[in-house]
This record gives C-alpha cells, sequence and structure tokens, in this order.
C-alpha cells in the first residue's frame, strides 16, 4: 500500500479513537466543569462499561445484534447507578472538597479495578459487533462497524449539546455550575443535580466503551488509557467546554491515529503526556478555552 | 522533663525498638519491616512535601523511580559499586524534583496534582519505551555479587535489615530536625497559608521547590536502597500506583507526623500482607482504605491522637 | 518639618477590566509620619496599598521606597526591604499556635528567635497566651495579633488594612497607644473607617475617591475641605 491510501487508513482509525474519547473526555469535562470534581476513577466508568458489556452479550441470547442494543441501553445505565451512588454515598460527605474528592476517587479506581478483578477475571474478551460488513474503497476495504460508531457518537454528542444548551435540565445544570449557593436559593435540589450529572458522566465513559469494545476487548485493566487520554483532551480543550473537548478530542484523536501507525504508540503516549502537563503549566485554559483550573 | 526531651526521647525510643527487631523478629517479618523501613523513609519524603508543605502531588513515583534506575543501572550496565550507586540514585531523585518542581509549581492545587501525574506517566511510559536499558516491564534483577556494601551482603537478611534501618534512621532524625526548625516552621506556614506567608516575606515558590526537592531526595534515596535490599528494578515501582501509596500511608498514619509515615506504612503492609491469606483483592483494601480515610479519619492515626491527647507530637 | 520621603508613587495605575481601581494615582509618605488613606467603599483604597506592597502587579506608573525603585519586586523581597502589611481580613495561621505566629515574622530578619518573639508577645499583651492555638483567639486578639506579626518584621513602613474593625473601645485604645509607640522609626500608613482613630492618629491625611486622589493634608485641612465633604456627604 502506498503511502496515500496508508494515511487515509491511519486518519479513518484516528477518527474512530476520537469519536470514542470525545464521549468519555465529555463525560469528565461535563463532571469537572459542573461539579469541579477531578473525577480520576473516569477510566474505570469507562472499563466497566466495556466489562457489563461483555456479560450482557453473554446472558442475552439470540444475534449479536439484540445482545449489543440491550448493552448499549443497560450498561450506561448500570454504570451511570454506580456513579451517583458513588457521588451521594462519598463524594458528597467531603463536600466536593477539591483534593479530597481526588484522593476519594483514587480509592474508587482502585475499589472498581479488584471488582472487576474478582467477578470478571483478569482476562481480555471480545465482545461481537452487532453487524460485519466492509466498506470497499478502492484501496482497502474498511469495517462498517467502524464507520456506524463514529456516526453514532456524533448523534449522542449532539444529544448532549442539546440537552445543555437547550433544555430546561441543561439550563438548572448551568444555573448550578455559576452558582451553588443562589441555585440552591432558587428552589434547585443541587444534590439531585450534582448526582445526575456525575452519573451522565459515568454513563457516558461506559456508552464510549460498549461502543468500542467490539473493536478492543474488554479487561479490568483499560480504563488507564481513556482515562489519560480523556484528561489530555480536556486539558487541551480547556475544561468544561463542549465544543473545546470535541475539537481537541478530534486533535488527539486523529494525531494519536497518524503517530501510532508510523511510530512506536508509547512514544506517542510520552509525548503527549508531557504535552499536557505543560498546556497545563503555561497555558492553564487550555488551548481553545478558558481558565479552568 | 521537657518538650524537646520527651520528643526526642520517643523518636529515639521507636529507633530502638526497630532495632532490638532485628535481633528479635523471625526471619520473615524481618524482610517485611526492612522492606517497611525503606518505604517508610519514601513516605517520609512525601510527607515532607504533602503533610508538611501542603504539595499533594501524584508523581513522587517518578522521583522514587529516579533513585530506583538510577542506582540499579549503574550497578547493573556500568558495573558501580553500591554505595556510589546509592548516592547517584539519591542526587536522581533530588534532580528529578527539581525539574518537575521548576515547571510544576508554576500550578496550584488540582493543577499541581494533574501536572505532577502526568509528569511521572511520562516518566514510567519512557521506562517502558527504553527496553534495552531498563527491560521494560520485566525490570531488572540485580545479581547477588553487585549488592555488597562495605563488605556486607546486602542480600542477606541481617545486612539488610540494618541498612534498612540506617536509612530510616537517618530520614527520621533529619525530618524531626527540620520539621522543629525554622524552616520547617515556613513549610508550615506555607501550607496554612500562602499569601499570609509570603506578606510575611517568604518567597513562596522558592521555598515550595526547596521542600520538593528535599522530599525527591528521601524518594530518591529510597528507591536506591529498595532497587540495592531487594535486587529487582521494575516499572510496576515506579507506576502511579508507587504515587498513590505514599499518599495512603501518609494519611493512614498522619499526616504532618514524624511517625506517621511509618505507622502507615507498616499497618498498610500487614493489613495487605494479613487480607492476602484469605483474599486476593489487594486492591480493594488499598482503595477502600483510601475512601474510608477522607471520609472519616482525615488526619490519620497520629494526627487524631495528636488533636485528642498528644499536642506536643511534632 | 523637612521630611525625608520614604516612599514615592507616580501616576500609579491598576484597572480591572474596565473599573479603574486606582487610577494615576501620585503619593509620598515622609518617613516616620502616621498616614491615613480615607475613602468612600470602593475607593481603591485596599487595591493601592497592594501595589505599595507588591500583592497586585503594577500595570503603569512607578513606586520608589527608601531611594529604590520597587515597582517590579515581588512581595516577598519588598516585605525584606522593610514593608510589612497587615491584612484587612484577619489572615493568621489559625492552626499555629500564637508564639509561631509571631516567630514566623521575627525569624525572618533573624536575630535571637525565642527571645524576640517573647518580647514581640509582651508588647501587644499576647505574652500569656504564646501556646494557644491562635484561631481559638478572641476576635480582638486575632487582630491584635494580626498587628503583632507586622510589628514584629521590624518594618520600615507598616501597612494596616482596616486594624480597628471590630475591635471594642477599649482594644482601640490599645491599638493607638501601640502606633504611638512604633513611630518615628517605623513609618505608618493606615486605610481606616473610623474617623475618630483618624483625626486622632494621622498626621496627614490622603482621601481617595473612584481611584484617584481626592486631596491630601492635615486632618484640619483634610476637614475643611469641600471636595471631601461633598464625596463624603453629598456623594
Amino acid at each position: 500500500m502506498s503511502f496515500g491510501p496508508f494515511l487515509l487508513l491511519a486518519l479513518m482509525e484516528g477518527m474512530v479513537t476520537s469519536a470514542v474519547l470525545a464521549l468519555a473526555a465529555v463525560g469528565l469535562s461535563l463532571v469537572f466543569g459542573i461539579m469541579r470534581v477531578v473525577n480520576v476513577a473516569h477510566g474505570e466508568f469507562f472499563m466497566l462499561g466495556a466489562v457489563s458489556a461483555w456479560f450482557v452479550s453473554q446472558w442475552v441470547p439470540g444475534p449479536p445484534a439484540v445482545a449489543f442494543v440491550a448493552a448499549l441501553i443497560l450498561c450506561p445505565l448500570f454504570v451511570a447507578a454506580i456513579a451517583a451512588l458513588a457521588d451521594m454515598v462519598v463524594l458528597k460527605r467531603l463536600n466536593y472538597q477539591p483534593e479530597a474528592t481526588i484522593v476519594a476517587t483514587i480509592g474508587l479506581l482502585y475499589i472498581l479495578q479488584q471488582a472487576a478483578l474478582s467477578f470478571y477475571g483478569p482476562d481480555a474478551r471480545p465482545v461481537p459487533a452487532p453487524f460485519n460488513f466492509r466498506v470497499q474503497l478502492p484501496w482497502f476495504g474498511y469495517s462498517g462497524y467502524k464507520i456506524a460508531v463514529v456516526a453514532a457518537s456524533a448523534l449522542v454528542l449532539l444529544g448532549v449539546w442539546r440537552l445543555l444548551a437547550k433544555s430546561r435540565v441543561g439550563l438548572i445544570m448551568r444555573a448550578t455550575q455559576y452558582d451553588r449557593e443562589t441555585a440552591r436559593a432558587f428552589g434547585i435540589n443541587v444534590d439531585r443535580v450534582y448526582a445526575g450529572v456525575f452519573a451522565l458522566g459515568g454513563g457516558l465513559a461506559a456508552l464510549a466503551a460498549v461502543l468500542i469494545v467490539p473493536i478492543q476487548q474488554a479487561h479490568y485493566l483499560m480504563g488507564t488509557d481513556p482515562l489519560l487520554l480523556s484528561f489530555i483532551v480536556v486539558i487541551i480543550g480547556g475544561l468544561g467546554s463542549l465544543r473545546g473537548t470535541v475539537i481537541a478530542a478530534l486533535l488527539i484523536g486523529l494525531s494519536d491515529g497518524v503517530i501510532s501507525t508510523f511510530f512506536a504508540p508509547t512514544l506517542a503516549k510520552i509525548v503527549a503526556t508531557l504535552l499536557v502537563a505543560l498546556v497545563l503549566v503555561f497555558r492553564p485554559q487550555g488551548l481553545f478555552g478558558r481558565r479552568a483550573l | 522533663m521537657t518538650v524537646a526531651t520527651r520528643i526526642w526521647a520517643v523518636h529515639l525510643a521507636v529507633l530502638a525498638l526497630l532495632l532490638a527487631g532485628g535481633f528479635l523478629l523471625p526471619a520473615y517479618h524481618q524482610t517485611n519491616v526492612a522492606k517497611v523501613m525503606v518505604l517508610a523513609t519514601y513516605a517520609m519524603g512525601y510527607n515532607i512535601a504533602f503533610g508538611y508543605t501542603g504539595l499533594l502531588s501524584l508523581g513522587h513515583a517518578l522521583f522514587f523511580g529516579a533513585g530506583l534506575y538510577g542506582a540499579g543501572m549503574l550497578v547493573q550496565h556500568a558495573g558501580v559499586g553500591a554505595g556510589p550507586a546509592a548516592l547517584a540514585g539519591i542526587v536522581a531523585g533530588g534532580l528529578a524534583a527539581a525539574v518537575v518542581g521548576l515547571l510544576a509549581l508554576r500550578t496550584q492545587g488540582v493543577a499541581f496534582m494533574i501536572v505532577t501525574l502526568m509528569f511521572a506517566q511520562a516518566g514510567y511510559l519512557t521506562i517502558l519505551y527504553n527496553t534495552a536499558w531498563t527491560r521494560g516491564d520485566e525490570g531488572i534483577v540485580i545479581a547477588r555479587e553487585a549488592r555488597v556494601l562495605m563488605g556486607f551482603d546486602l542480600s542477606a537478611d541481617l545486612p539488610r535489615y540494618f541498612v534498612g534501618l540506617g536509612l530510616f534512621a537517618a530520614g527520621l532524625v533529619l525530618k524531626l530536625w527540620l520539621v522543629r526548625s525554622p524552616t520547617g516552621r515556613v513549610m508550615v506556614a506555607l501550607r496554612e497559608n500562602e499569601e499570609r506567608s509570603r506578606m510575611l516575606g517568604y518567597d513562596p515558590y522558592a521555598r515550595k521547590l526547596a521542600a520538593l526537592v528535599i522530599s525527591g531526595l528521601y524518594a530518591g534515596a529510597a528507591g536506591a536502597a529498595y532497587g540495592l535490599l531487594f535486587g529487582y528494578v521494575g516499572a510496576s515501582l515506579a507506576s502511579t500506583q508507587y504515587s498513590i501509596l505514599p499518599l495512603l500511608w501518609v494519611l493512614l498514619g498522619g499526616a504532618g507526623t514524624v511517625l506517621g509515615p511509618l505507622v502507615g506504612a507498616l499497618l498498610m503492609f500487614y493489613l495487605i500482607d494479613y487480607s492476602s491469606a484469605f483474599t486476593t483483592a489487594s486492591l480493594l483494601v488499598v482503595g477502600a482504605a483510601l475512601v474510608l480515610l477522607v471520609l472519616f479519619a482525615p488526619k490519620g492515626i497520629l494526627g487524631t491522637l495528636r488533636d485528642r491527647w498528644l499536642k506536643w507530637l511534632p | 518639618m523637612a521630611a525625608v520621603t520614604l516612599l514615592e508613587a507616580r501616576g500609579l495605575t491598576r484597572h480591572f477590566g474596565g473599573l479603574k481601581a486606582v487610577d494615576g494615582v501620585d503619593f509620598d509618605l515622609a518617613e516616620g509620619e502616621i498616614h491615613a488613606l480615607i475613602g468612600p467603599n470602593g475607593a481603591g483604597k485596599t487595591t493601592f496599598v497592594s501595589l505599595l506592597c507588591g500583592r497586585v502587579p503594577v500595570q503603569a506608573g512607578t513606586i520608589r521606597f527608601a531611594g529604590a525603585d520597587i515597582t517590579r519586586l515581588p512581595a516577598h523581597k519588598r516585605v525584606g526591604r522593610g514593608i510589612a502589611y497587615t491584612f484587612q481580613i484577619t489572615q493568621i495561621f489559625a492552626n499555629l499556635t500564637v508564639f509561631d505566629n509571631v516567630a514566623l515574622a521575627v525569624q525572618r530578619r533573624g536575630g535571637p528567635l525565642d527571645a524576640d518573639t517573647r518580647a514581640a508577645l509582651e508588647r501587644v499583651g499576647l505574652a500569656d497566651r504564646a501556646d494557644q492555638i491562635a484561631g481559638t483567639l478572641s476576635y480582638g486578639h486575632q487582630r491584635v495579633l494580626e498587628i503583632a506579626m507586622g510589628l514584629a518584621l521590624k518594618p520600615r513602613l507598616l501597612i494596616l488594612d482596616e486594624p480597628t474593625q471590630g475591635l471594642a473601645n477599649a482594644e482601640i485604645d490599645t491599638f493607638k497607644a501601640l502606633v504611638r509607640q512604633v513611630v518615628p522609626e517605623t513609618t505608618v500608613l493606615l486605610i481606616e473607617h473610623n474617623m475618630d482613630v483618624v483625626m486622632d492618629l494621622a498626621e496627614r491625611i490622603t482621601v481617595l475617591n473612584f481611584g484617584e486622589v481626592l486631596a491630601t493634608g492635615t486632618p484640619a485641612a483634610i476637614r475643611a475641605n469641600p471636595a471631601v465633604q461633598a464625596a463624603y456627604l453629598g456623594g
């Protein structure tokens, strides 16, 4: 294969990464933007989504598509419930004090990892894709499912944007983000908003994982990379900015696709990690957004 | 008995107990306690940054790893003796802390946590990447012949225990002296109220950098000792988990107490050791301990003791 | 009095967005005087002294202190040159002992730590509370501690931001005696709302309004100044 098509393939792979990354990162960004909580366990919500999708694929009989649709609905809900529980039992009691919540979510990370290890085991397991067809391009064939992932992710992002910008729920969220005490004074149940936002963040991560799990197998340690990449995306995009997050996800996903194709993935990760640290040091408002941390 | 005498008496008594342990403990526990003393030294360093100066770093594994690999690779690839290698490890830890600090200390709070986390992650990935030197995930096993310090075989139980104790004792005495000195008072002042400290004429950036470098020297020393005493230099010891563990030990024992890191490391080590007899869920123990501590005992064991009864405890 | 100028500000400016908090202020402090800074709420008093002590960076203008340009000097170095600032909202180290609070100031300038700290506490009447945790002091004592920390630095210029706020009358008298004691070795600049304290202590007064100097002069001259009266009474 010559360079041109090779690059195209790399870009298409990058789009898939971008799409999934955008979903996960928007979840992280929402949680930080509205609750001011840096959720270190976000990657584990992603992992739980994938692992629970495997369980659903085992339990639901019939063709893979049925099980997959069931997973697409059930797993995000399941993870959202766990997230809401974590918010009510732990984070709320810490009064969302930033440093304490980070330590607590680190604890949560280990608990969830252990839970997955104990109930799911140390193996990586595949989940069958709902459909298998290849789109034949002049130079190579490409998985139709991967294209569907990009489309689905774009749809969900559009939904999230509508929810935030156009709906009453979004208005309440933004009011709470703006000023928690005033929101409370106006009769907004802040506790419920927070639990809801944390659940939404976890649910989005889980949804991203369900979409990716037919491509990448489910494993109890699979949460680390999405966490790191989400952090990178959110910091570069400017925390709390939906548009910035999506742009940054595209940027990171595409460059990750291209760099990993041509260079060692570890080297790409080293560069990306250092880059994000330096962005935080020298441009804390992110490359596209306003100051957040 | 004046307060100062009482303070020194308590800490020297702890050292005396550990010394006695070298002769009385059965071999299995001797190895464990030797490991705990090395890790507690690491945690004491972490405590200087976090407990005393208020710098919540999530990247200390980089400093520990710098000491570990700094010493280990010199021994392994350059045939350097254990003594000079250990010194190099200490310097490596301090240097790593200085470089990270110069950049990361431009940020505060949550951003500081993330920046340190990212730097440490980059360091960890670098170790994985340079497999030719580090042997990546697998790590380096340092040959027994190379682990000799002043004629003592560091792989033997007794010398290992006493070298660990020596390291810990030096760290403890230095730390006790530091935190009771005017410099230590400024560190605490920075933790309590940075703006006020600045308006008393202290440069927060320079003071925090100094504290972080001291902390890095401790971490480097502990890392070097770990590699030389236990003969293994592996990437897992420089992973994020090794940034979280000292935080956990310090939180458990009591942030901002001199003996807290030892108490925390000892308890956590034996908790995991004991629980591994009937469950493999060691991650759960770590995770649950973190959550429970921030929820119910943010001051840790010695911190709570100090609040209630032992007001003089440094 | 052919006073020596200790501090000299020229064209000092600091805007926050559209708000002209401090706008082209010229200001002189004579060595050894007690100078009061007054003005309505939001006149820019705290911002102005924050520029002097370096807590807020200067946008335009210059500050000279004891003959040297300190406009770009960071706050902690200005403290080293002899400018001490006590906060409007009490900013003591609440979890440390009273002794440690003052010792932090004493050790910055060197000297026998224990003796000097005790002496500084003695001077403000907090000696018998040296081992108490500062946060458990009464509000009045916390204000006194705040001032004691400023004094313990043995500054050439002591800037007091609303020192008598919330103090009882007896405590205000003690405070006034304390300030009179430190001049002329220390020059005092104080922001104050309590006009009795201002008229009683200050040798000169500067009035700020909307970030600009409205008037400077002796208490009598200020009292008689129609522009000041308008700003305060007629608004």
